[in-house]
């Protein structure tokens, strides 16, 4: 088992490794499309217009656009963690000051004992709500955060596993994929809110200019052809711009539902007792209240769905499309069948 | 010409799978040996925290000698066993800290009985560095065992095993408990939750 796991990992951090580049890199074609997109609409509206009027020659746009995506994607990879942190108002306990403080520190040393990692840095995010996830770009500088609610909550087995799983997260970089989405899905919501504005106010200078092209159709077939193509591309293009988020949004859900599983798994190969991490695991699904300080961009990398959404209840349909999170229910059974696994394979089974 | 040029293909294929095979194995070499090392952190930690431990309980569990007394000895024993350990020591080590183990835990028996003596801050301070250091003993041992039988693993394995006299690798020893009487005995509460 050991000896492929051991196997598996190196897969998983090459192809989170993987993930994240053409993460990366998708984000930044994406805003070349939008960039280019424009340009060639508003080059096709104005190439017939009168020769003293505008003539949209070079790509500006698309240029501007291409490099604020690159800018964006730098900018959001390098400080990833940190605003991820940031934005969840976490604070980093250097010094612990009280005993529960204290007994996390020793735990998250105990595990990356275990896990064979570098201490990770801790944070304590100020929720009453049980929750914890972890972020970082690679094994070496890594964050682990857990909520004020799961160290109230949990006993000492209980946290123990739970930072197990986080170092799971660390140990196959899922930390890696999913912080970067993360700060990429953030870049692009606010690039919607914050630009949607301009860009309808364009949208409709566009079709103006589209629509006037269009008029003067009498002058041959070859005329109406070219307008149509403007139509099928702006509607295209402003398509995209309104699934953005929501697209965005899908990916992180699809990346996250299957580490969940693994990194349960992981973090059970550390503590090698799968039963805390199932009573950990109840004992968060039993607290009522939504983690309100981890808001939607940060979910995917919880241990927990902190919004508490219905859809990650079930399997299935429209559960697999929507929820970043498996249902508790599988994943606690998954555990208790690993516990029992080993309470089978070294002999200690009750024989009732 | 076709012939030596496909000899010449599966002579490159065959060096390159070598070198790969090759560097994996001192790569798990070298992890398996930090990973020992990594034992040696921790059981030092240990080594240091007792002396403290004992000061702090010496007042409040007078009537207790006997039990610090053997906690100190042991610890001492343990001590002077990883300081001369050579090579060939590890069995000698282990069985010291296992003694060491055994006298902490009766140790953690004692104390379980004294509410009064619990309830002290800085004895339960200690106490959980105690559980604490007692964890990172075991997960230095459980991953050093995992390390070396990977380590293991890859040099039985065929063709893997074909390089590994070039590579210099030898079966990494397993860390057992090598005490009888720990293995019988059902565990002890080590963990010392804090009782809910």
């Amino acid at each position: 088992m050991t000896d492929e796991t051991g196997l598996n990992l190196f897969q998983q951090q090459e192809a989170n490794r993987r993930r994240t580049t053409w993460l990366v890199i998708g984000f930044v074609l994406f805003f070349a499309w939008l960039g280019f997109g424009a340009d060639l609409i508003y080059y096709l509206s104005t190439r017939d217009a009168d020769p003293s009027a505008y003539h949209h020659a070079f790509p500006w746009f698309g240029l501007l656009l291409t490099a604020v995506g690159a800018g964006i994607a730098r900018y959001g990879f390098a400080t990833g963690p940190n605003k991820v942190l940031w934005s969840t108002g976490a604070r980093e306990v250097t010094e612990p000051a009280t005993d529960k403080e204290r007994q996390l520190v020793n735990v998250v040393e105990e595990m990356a004992i275990a896990a064979g990692l570098p201490r990770p840095r801790i944070w304590v995010v100020p929720d009453a709500d049980p929750n914890a996830f972890a972020t970082g770009l690679d094994q070496a500088k890594s964050h682990v955060a857990v909520t004020q609610g799961l160290l109230d909550l949990c006993s000492r087995d209980e946290l123990q596993a739970v930072i197990a799983h986080e170092l799971g997260h660390v140990q196959n970089l899922d930390v890696r994929l999913m912080t970067t989405l993360a700060a990429l899905v953030g870049a692009v919501a606010l690039m919607h809110d914050g630009m949607g504005r301009l860009i309808t106010s364009g949208f409709r200078s566009g079709s103006s200019g589209g629509g006037g092209s269009g008029g003067g159709g009498s002058r041959g077939g070859k005329k109406g052809g070219l307008g149509q193509l403007v139509i099928v591309l702006l509607v295209l293009w402003v398509i995209t711009w309104i699934l953005a988020p929501i697209i965005s949004q899908f990916l992180a859900m699809a990346v996250s539902r299957k580490r969940e599983y693994l990194a349960d798994a992981m973090g059970a190969q550390f503590t090698r007792n799968p039963m805390a991490l199932a009573t950990a695991l109840q004992k968060i699904e039993g607290a009522e209240s939504p983690t309100s300080s981890i808001k939607r961009g940060a979910a995917h990398l919880c241990i927990a769905d902190p919004l508490g959404r219905r859809v990650n209840l079930h399997e299935g349909g429209l559960s697999n499309l929507l929820a970043t999170h498996p249902p508790m229910a599988a994943r606690i059974a998954r555990l208790k069948g690993m516990a029992y696994q080993r309470l089978k394979a070294e002999g200690q089974f009750p024989t009732a | 010409m076709g012939g030596s040029l496909i000899l010449l293909i599966i002579l490159v294929v065959v060096v390159l799978f070598g070198v790969g095979a090759y560097n994996g194995l001192i790569n798990l070499k070298n992890q398996t040996l930090n990973a020992f090392k990594q034992i040696d952190v921790q059981l030092k930690r240990r080594h240091d925290l007792i002396p403290n431990l004992v000061n702090a309980v010496k007042g409040a569990m007078d009537f207790e000698r006997q039990t610090l007394e053997a906690v100190i000895q042991a610890r001492n024993q343990a001590v002077a066993a990883g300081a001369n350990a050579g090579p060939d020591a590890m069995k000698q080590v282990g069985a010291a800290e296992n003694q060491l183990s055994a006298a902490l835990s009766r140790f953690n028996v004692v104390v379980e009985q004294y509410p009064q003596l619990k309830a002290t801050a800085n004895v339960a301070q200690l106490q959980e560095e105690l559980t604490s250091t007692e964890n990172r003993i075991g997960f230095s041992r459980q991953a050093y065992n995992d390390t070396a039988t990977q380590y293991n693993t890859k040099q039985q394995q065929f063709p893997t095993n074909l390089f590994a006299g070039l590579a210099k690798a030898s079966p990494a020893e397993l860390w057992e408990i090598t005490d009888e009487a720990e293995r019988a005995v059902p565990q002890v509460d080590l963990s010392m939750k804090p009782k809910a």
